[in-house]
């Protein structure tokens, strides 16, 4: 019978990272702490503003393999390879072109063949990264960046990072995922990791055309009423809204949509007082978010993009297998 | 060649035998029971003690990838394949390539099954035309041609127009319909079932009433035509009891049920296993047991392979992407008898599943009577073994079941009075 967790080695180490789902809470507790030892590197701003790399990934090579556009996940994997000092290879391959099993598997061999160490794949398939993740040479971690519906762990992770910066704990809060939870693997994720990290309320809402059969097994409420779905929260998720959700028959229109589901400044009144307003990007301004919020001063939208990079860095330097150390003692050896 | 075999217990649901006894084959025909006819010169005797002894198992449901797709599979390696499970007689679908909507198609499908020398194999005809469901297929060519019936396998025919015009037609030819029943939009882009496992692995999910509404749909139109219908692999409870209300109502319909349909459910997806991605998809445990009360209670009465071997590129792809369909010849029998064992099926009706009541839904006997066609099957009911890749004779080594431990292995099948497999335990 297969292995059924294919992501941690005998010792229940992290092997690869393929989803949040079966991650205990230590497990993503450690990942945030390690991000933390990183958040200052490559900070211009910051105390140790020389450090703008740790040795950590030095003489290995990462491979980004996206076979999906992507421009703020590519990025950051590629400067946390860089800021870990990896060598890094993007290869981004036509989505147009069918790429299908065959070529998929033999495409790895040949990258294996090159003495890689480290895929980063991005996929429309869900269950590619799994996949790969079982082909690979038993030295090649894979890092998921998303796969079809399925799961974007390392998004899910910085959210976290980001949510635990604000909150402290985890415990007592309610979150309210708002959006197309049926086609995102960001909300899956999400979901994992706040049901693992033990929050006291978490809520998905969204017209039922938007809503998975069956997600209440997740852990989740659903709400279909924004007023009440955001009632008391303290962290609020917008998803993107694909415009491709307009075909299909799964909404009327973006204005219904934003009428009903738009976050405004108006409908944000029954959250908390100190709501934090959370969207793991590209925003369609005046589809699912308002730019008054998302430019306000309860959106951490962009401290997201730039905790993604300490994030990523925390899960390539664990997976590779090479204990977190403190920065300040390799001063010395970064420069 | 004349051939006793000698010991063994027949079970001939037919004929609602079982009993210890011989049974004597002379010019491809049983000729006699128990003792042998004075004079009778057996040219081999088979002792067969402790084994069972049955008809030719009757397949439904196998694709055999012959024409049109042999780098997956021929009519020669799956008949053998057959022969090795004990299955004499194979229905293939039509969805070939060319489809099977004309004789030539039909011929061509019975020369190279005759050839091989494996298995009986039948052909079900194109429902429509190259299965487009706009213009009707020549069915009484294709009957004449010897199919046992119209079918337009997994293309749904969107015209509820076309569908009704298509079963009066086959009505009117004496041809049952066999029916995938499965709503072409509600199925749209879905690979395994809408519910708990497809919402936490982001599998785009093929809805349970994606097949309820189409059986619905099709039981009114049997209704209305008078036509003979057969329901294949049914996946979903709600689906089976609508059919149970419909021959309770006495509509002339049938049902079967792909074996592994009665031991796998979602949950054996795992994290993606493509080899559990198969059409219709597998459901819940509660589908499960509803699939298994209605073989108990007949209102399926017969377990088909659904037979679907695949290159082994087909499955190494992320889920969504990989073929679906089982490679199962090797598994039908033994995966039927395992239903013996968790008490669902005594031994006489799990064998009549697999023999009499499929026989009947294509106009066929499997019987051994005295004067009956010399297809027969004897396996070692006790004998356990495990499903290997490198053991299985078929080309398309795509089973969730590698690595299952057996019980039940077929020693020898006869097709018409010859002995075209022997199972030896030196390989």
């Amino acid at each position: 019978m297969r292995r059924r967790n294919l992501q941690l080695d005998e010792q229940g180490r992290l092997r690869h990272l393929l989803t949040i789902e079966g991650l205990k809470r230590q497990q993503i507790v450690d990942i945030l702490d390690t991000a933390e030892s990183f958040i200052n590197v490559g900070d211009q701003q910051a105390r140790n503003a020389q450090v703008r790399k740790v040795p950590l990934l030095r003489g290995k090579t990462v491979v980004n393999l996206f076979f999906e556009a992507s421009t703020r996940t590519l990025t950051t994997f590629e400067l946390a390879a860089k800021r870990l000092s990896a060598d890094v290879l993007k290869i981004n391959i036509n989505t147009s072109a069918t790429v299908k099993g065959e070529s998929l598997l033999d495409m790895l061999q040949n990258l294996e063949a090159m003495q890689c160490d480290m895929f980063v794949v991005r996929h429309g398939d869900s269950g590619a990264a799994h996949l790969i993740a079982q082909h690979v040479a038993p030295h090649i971690s894979v890092i998921n960046a998303g796969d079809g519906r399925h799961a974007h762990p390392t998004q899910a992770l910085l959210d976290m990072f980001t949510i635990r910066r604000h909150k402290g704990e985890f415990a007592p809060l309610t979150v309210a995922i708002v959006g197309d939870i049926m086609h995102s693997r960001v909300a899956r994720s999400q979901i994992h990791a706040l049901t693992t990290l033990g929050i006291s309320d978490l809520r998905v809402v969204a017209p039922q055309t938007l809503i998975p059969a069956q997600v209440e097994g997740l852990g989740v409420h659903v709400y279909h009423d924004m007023k009440e779905g955001l009632r008391d929260a303290d962290v609020v998720i917008m998803l993107r809204l694909q415009k491709e959700r307009m075909q299909g028959a799964l909404l009327p229109s973006e204005q219904e949509y934003f009428q009903d589901y738009g976050l405004t400044e108006e409908k944000l009144v029954v959250a908390k007082t100190d709501v934090m307003v959370m969207h793991p990007g590209p925003i369609n301004r005046g589809v699912e978010i308002d730019s008054e919020v998302a430019d306000g001063p309860r959106s951490v939208i962009l401290e997201q993009v730039s905790n993604g990079i300490a994030v990523r860095m925390a899960v390539m330097s664990m997976v590779l297998g090479r204990p977190p150390v403190d920065t300040e003692e390799n001063e010395g050896a970064a420069q | 060649m004349k051939i006793s075999i000698l010991g063994g217990r027949l079970i001939d649901p037919a004929n609602g035998l079982d009993q210890i006894t011989n049974v004597h084959i002379a010019a491809g025909k049983v000729i006699a029971l128990g003792d042998a006819p004075a004079g009778f010169d057996a040219g081999q005797s088979i002792d067969v003690n402790g084994q069972i002894v049955c008809p030719g198992l009757v397949d439904l449901r196998a694709c055999l990838r012959e024409p049109g797709q042999e780098y997956k599979a021929t009519i020669a390696s799956e008949t053998r394949a057959a022969a090795k499970s004990g299955i004499t007689t194979l229905v293939c679908p039509p969805d070939t390539d060319p489809v099977a909507d004309t004789p030539a198609v039909v011929d061509l499908i019975r020369h190279r099954s005759m050839q091989a020398g494996f298995a009986r194999v039948l052909s079900l005809g194109a429902l429509t035309q190259n299965l487009e469901g706009k213009q009707l297929a020549e069915m009484g060519a294709l009957k004449a041609a010897g199919c046992v019936g119209v079918s337009n396998a997994h293309t749904a025919v969107n015209s509820t127009q076309v569908m009704r015009r298509a079963m009066e037609y086959a009505s009117s030819q004496n041809l049952p319909v066999f029916l995938h029943a499965e709503d072409p939009s509600l199925a749209d882009g879905g690979c395994a079932h809408e519910g708990a496992v497809s919402v936490r692995l982001g599998l785009p999910g093929i809805p349970g009433i994606a097949e309820s509404i189409a059986v619905a749909r099709e039981l009114q139109l049997v209704e209305q035509t008078s036509v003979r219908a057969h329901f294949c692999q049914l996946s979903s409870e709600r689906a089976v009891k609508m059919i149970a209300r419909a021959q309770h109502d006495g509509l002339p319909v049938t049902a079967d049920v792909a074996a592994h349909q009665l031991f796998l459910t979602e949950m054996d997806i795992g994290y993606f296993d493509s080899q559990c991605h198969v059409r219709p998809p597998l459901r819940t445990q509660r589908d499960r047991d509803g699939l298994r009360a209605a073989v108990k209670h007949g209102t399926i009465s017969a377990i088909c392979s659904d037979h679907q071997p695949h290159d082994t590129n087909a499955k190494l792809a992320p889920f969504p992407s990989s073929a679906p369909g089982i490679s199962t010849l090797e598994t039908l029998l033994p995966l039927t008898l395992r239903l013996v064992d968790e008490n669902v099926l005594g031994l006489s009706e799990a064998i009549a599943c697999l023999t009499c009541h499929p026989a009947q839904i294509i106009g066929a006997s499997s019987s051994l009577a005295i004067g009956d066609c010399a297809d027969v099957c004897i396996f070692d009911p006790e004998q356990y073994w495990e499903l290997t890749a490198e053991g299985m004779a078929s080309q398309g080594h795509n089973s969730p079941f590698l690595g299952w431990e057996f019980k039940g292995r077929v020693t020898h099948t006869l097709l018409a009075g010859h002995i075209n497999f022997i199972y030896d335990s030196r390989k």
